[in-house]
């Protein structure tokens, strides 16, 4: 014993082990200067006072002594507790429709359940107005209580959220080995035995990402509450008045990092799930074909119209708010609230600079943040930096858009910073946008990648093949699908962001969302409603052509779950 | 690779870095040594100019100064108050505006306190009102127009709810606005802080806080945006609106059924100032526009879309405004209320923000 721990056995790093190292410590870098490094000379300033001195917990003691800061917390907390109580369950039984029965119109279901994330957060809540506000068609309905306020917000935060719980959910779902299922029928094991000790087990991963991710996603979101929100005060909303109300960025970085516990929270969850987590998919895996069960399968139908048909109420009555003159009060219908010059001096340019930054936050995204999950799910050396790097990969969902904005400004501004070139750029942007939205597609590569057996790699290694080859042939062909939605994502992500990139565009790269955002401010409703919708709109293309990509796709690389 | 560039060229880029301005000289002195091609466009000055004015004035705005100097060509940076003004000081150790025209006066206050502004006292500048000026010497921001605080009051909620038109701030008091009001939070939205401090200045501080506390019981909501509180009446969420004279009229025009009512017991206002950027490296420039800024032809531009100007000499042309409403302007000391903003500011958080949960 004392012979062994004085002479460690050292391992020796392979060619493939120095790969991922690369590829993890790359990784590393880029969240360090795009996200890290900008966030952190904003956290410093929680320390200091407006003159820039130390003051250490100053502001701290200052925030929790403030009432209305502690309450915005609490409201904060509930809200989005009760969003992702609503939205889990909602798209998990959803997204077993989709990937475990047999029932009819899948991939419909499947594309309607994705619209909301194609249209800015804005878009629930102004429908939300037309139907329910004050003025609104279905007022009556709410027996006297106001849309504006917590119910407001937690209708229009489970309407926006829930495609990001079921692209994640459905992923986890679809990567399951039928003989599992096969065994359990021999057993004679009951339904709900199965659906306790095969499937809730293998999709429990998927279940804590999508949590963490609804939660975040709620107590991060800026829009909605500050539509639809009234007077009710929450996190987000809060980093406003302190930073765009007062320029009160000291007291803003520490109502960031207040934001932030709920992520380390998380994450330890995180841990915790992938820890019980094995492989699903094995080498040897069989493909799970859900074969006809009316009992099961028309209750689920029924479940997904009813679901469906709300998703597209909403978006259908946003869709016609941009249509009509002036609303209440006109309703005759018009196309002038889509000559966006006559509204906001950018026009359609602010369309077409949204495009661009979605292109290529899709096109530089997708590869870079699966190769990147790659490298950090499949590393054995480096210890714990990867675990490092991976903390810091789930940072960003919980960092608010205002945040995150206001840090590039600190840093990528600063004198003397060689990236300087960058600020007021369409780059910035990209970058910007990159990494705002680079969890969920990090924790959709991690989920599938978790459901491909580590063994492919142990053959190919014993078989000599270097590990980019086997990356290249066989991880990325199976995995394409779920990059191609990490991209679409990215894309949709692009198109509809507003919180951080309304400090950083420039006056020949105003994006269409902010363009929304200005028009609503201007009282141009129906202008705004119509932007959205063009938004809504292009996005919904984009998904078109995704899902014809997907199942030629599918067919090519996909082959070997058929059999 | 990502660099944008319209047109492909530097002078159809807008984008001002230090890299840009770089490289731009470089062309100049290309250019220059070539002589004959270098074009009188491409030597025209670029500044930047950030800005809080509306949408639809900045091209009537940048169409005049260029003409009126030659040589200069106008680059805005556009967005609203709070946003310009938080962007402005993110940015204060690398500056990126040449000029800022067209900002709240409580914004340039506070950028004069950083010591972010240029001193320049603008050719003509004597003709502006006093008030519309700062008080240093050179002057570090000039005062343009003025904006008050209005009341957007929907004419058709007001029939079916049979409620009484309001004349004064008081009147709002009358409990049959309960719920029917909305305001701008004044730790969010420089209007709510202009109204708050009209208040402040008119009623003396002890009646402005037990003024506000009884409206706070008929206010159904406090915004995030000065703009929000009139865009809300004006779609008839609520039946009075809290807000500022332009949106008011920018509404009205648009066919809101709204009365735009100065309240005739004095009213908190706004300057929408201009001045230049410390640090800026066309300072000859940037002095031309705002000598162009103050001028006699910026204020008739000005006139088209507010009623009160910096010039006494110029008349306002703008339609729709309650007449009469510049002798109702409050007493309101900028400088002063900039000092104190954070006391007023926590003051109003303790009475009102603890329980500003919605309400019927």
């Amino acid at each position: 014993m004392a012979v062994a721990a004085a002479l460690p056995v050292r391992r020796v790093w392979s060619g493939d082990d120095r790969l991922l190292a690369a590829g993890v410590v790359l990784a590393g870098l880029f969240l360090a200067v795009a996200l890290v490094l900008p966030l952190g000379t904003l956290f410093l300033k929680s320390f200091e006072d407006q003159q820039g001195r130390f003051v250490g917990l100053a502001n701290y003691v200052r925030y929790i002594e403030t009432p209305a800061l502690a309450g915005s917390l609490w409201n904060s907390l509930w809200t989005a507790g009760l969003t992702m109580v609503i939205v889990v369950p909602a798209a998990f039984v959803f997204a077993y429709a989709l990937t475990r029965s047999a029932m009819p119109g899948r991939g419909l279901f499947r594309a309607i359940a994705l619209i909301p994330i194609l249209a800015p957060s804005l878009l629930p809540a102004l429908a939300l107005i037309y139907l329910f506000g004050n003025q609104g068609f279905l007022r009556s309905w709410l027996f006297g209580g106001t849309i504006y306020g917590p119910l407001g917000i937690i209708i229009s935060q489970v309407f926006y959220t829930f495609p990001h719980a079921l692209l994640i959910l459905a992923t986890a779902l679809s990567g399951t080995d039928a003989r599992l299922y096969e065994a359990a029928e021999a057993l004679r094991a009951s339904r709900i035995r199965v659906m306790r000790t095969v499937t809730l087990p293998t999709a429990r991963y998927g279940m804590v990402s999508a949590s963490f991710v609804v939660f975040t996603l709620v107590i991060t979101d800026f829009g909605i509450p500050k539509v639809i929100g009234g007077s009710f005060s929450v996190l987000a909303t809060e980093v406003y008045k302190q930073v765009v109300g007062q320029q009160n960025f000291q007291m803003g970085a520490v109502v960031g990092v207040v934001l932030m516990i709920p992520a380390i929270l998380a994450f330890g969850a995180d841990q915790w799930a992938q820890r019980r987590q094995v492989a699903v998919v094995g080498a040897r895996a069989v493909p799970y074909v859900p074969k006809q069960r009316p009992e099961r399968d028309w209750p689920l139908f029924a479940f997904c119209v009813l679901v469906s048909a709300l998703l597209l109420s909403l978006v259908g009555i946003a869709a016609w708010g941009s249509l009509i003159t002036f609303w209440p009060w006109n309703l005759s219908l018009t196309l002038n609230n889509y000559a966006f010059g006559n509204f906001i001096s950018a026009g359609w340019g602010s369309w077409v600079n949204s495009v661009q930054l979605a292109f290529w936050t899709a096109l530089i995204g997708a590869p870079l943040v699966f190769a990147f999950a790659y490298a950090m799910d499949r590393v054995r050396v480096l210890g714990p930096l990867s675990d490092i790097v991976r903390f810091i990969a789930v940072i960003p969902l919980a960092v608010p858009g205002l945040v995150l904005g206001i840090a590039y400004i600190f840093f990528f501004n600063a004198p003397g910073n060689p990236l300087g070139f960058l600020y007021g750029t369409l780059g910035i942007l990209v970058l910007n946008s990159l990494v705002h939205f680079y969890t969920v597609g990090h924790l959709a590569s991690m989920t599938q990648l978790k459901s491909l057996d580590p063994e492919f790699e142990s053959v190919s290694a014993s078989l000599k093949v270097p590990i980019w080859r086997t990356f290249a042939v066989v991880t990325v062909p199976m995995s394409l699908p779920v990059i191609l939605d990490v991209a679409i994502y990215l894309f949709v992500n692009a198109m509809t962001t507003v919180s951080a990139v309304v400090f950083l565009y420039s006056p020949h790269t105003m994006p269409a969302s902010v363009a929304v955002v200005q028009m609503d401010e201007a009282g141009f409703a129906s202008a705004a409603a119509a932007m959205a919708t063009v938004i809504l709109l292009t996005s919904a293309a984009v998904k078109g052509l995704h899902v014809r990509l997907d199942q030629v796709l599918t067919r090519r690389t996909q082959a070997w779950r058929r059999r | 690779m990502f660099r944008h560039r319209r047109g492909g060229d530097l002078v159809g880029s807008a984008t001002i870095n230090a890299g840009d301005r770089h490289m731009r000289r470089l062309l100049l002195a290309a250019a220059c040594m070539l002589a004959f091609t270098a074009s009188a466009e491409a030597q025209r000055t670029r500044l930047t100019v950030y800005t809080a004015f509306e949408n639809d004035q900045l091209p009537v705005f940048k169409q005049a100064a260029e003409r009126a100097v030659p040589g200069i060509e106008v680059v805005w940076v556009r967005d609203s108050t709070g946003i310009v003004t938080t962007r402005l000081l993110a940015e204060k150790d690398n500056p990126r505006a040449d000029v800022i025209w067209g900002l709240s006066a409580f914004s340039l206050i506070r950028l004069e306190a950083e010591n972010m502004l240029e001193p320049y006292t603008p050719k003509d500048a004597e003709a502006l009102r006093p008030q519309f000026r700062s008080d240093r010497n050179p002057m570090t921001w000039v005062g343009l127009d003025a904006f008050v605080a209005a009341v957007c009051f929907n004419t058709v909620v007001a029939q079916q709810r049979n409620l009484p038109r309001p004349a004064t701030w008081n009147d709002l008091l009358n409990p049959a606005y309960r719920g029917l009001i909305a305001m701008p939070n004044p730790a969010s939205s420089g209007t709510g802080l202009l109204t708050v401090a009209g208040w402040l200045g008119t009623k003396g501080e002890a009646p402005a806080w037990d003024f506000m506390t009884r409206l706070h019981d008929n206010i159904a909501v406090y915004t995030h945006s000065g703009s929000a509180p009139c865009n809300n009446a004006a779609r008839g969420e609520y039946a009075i609106g809290i807000t500022f004279d332009m949106r008011a009229v920018a509404l009205r025009n648009q066919g809101a059924p709204i009365d735009i009512i100065v309240p005739s017991d004095g009213v908190g206002f706004d300057l929408e100032a201009a001045a230049i950027h410390r640090g800026t490296r066309n300072l000859d420039a940037a002095k031309r526009l705002m000598d162009f800024a103050v001028s006699k032809e910026a204020m008739e531009l000005y006139g088209r879309y507010y009623a009160l100007l910096g010039r006494a000499d110029v008349q306002p042309t703008v339609q729709n405004y309650p007449p009469e409403f510049s002798q109702r302007l409050a007493d309101v000391d900028f400088a002063a209320v900039a000092a104190n903003r954070d006391r007023i500011l926590a003051e109003w958080g303790r009475r009102f923000d603890g329980k500003s949960a919605p309400r019927n």
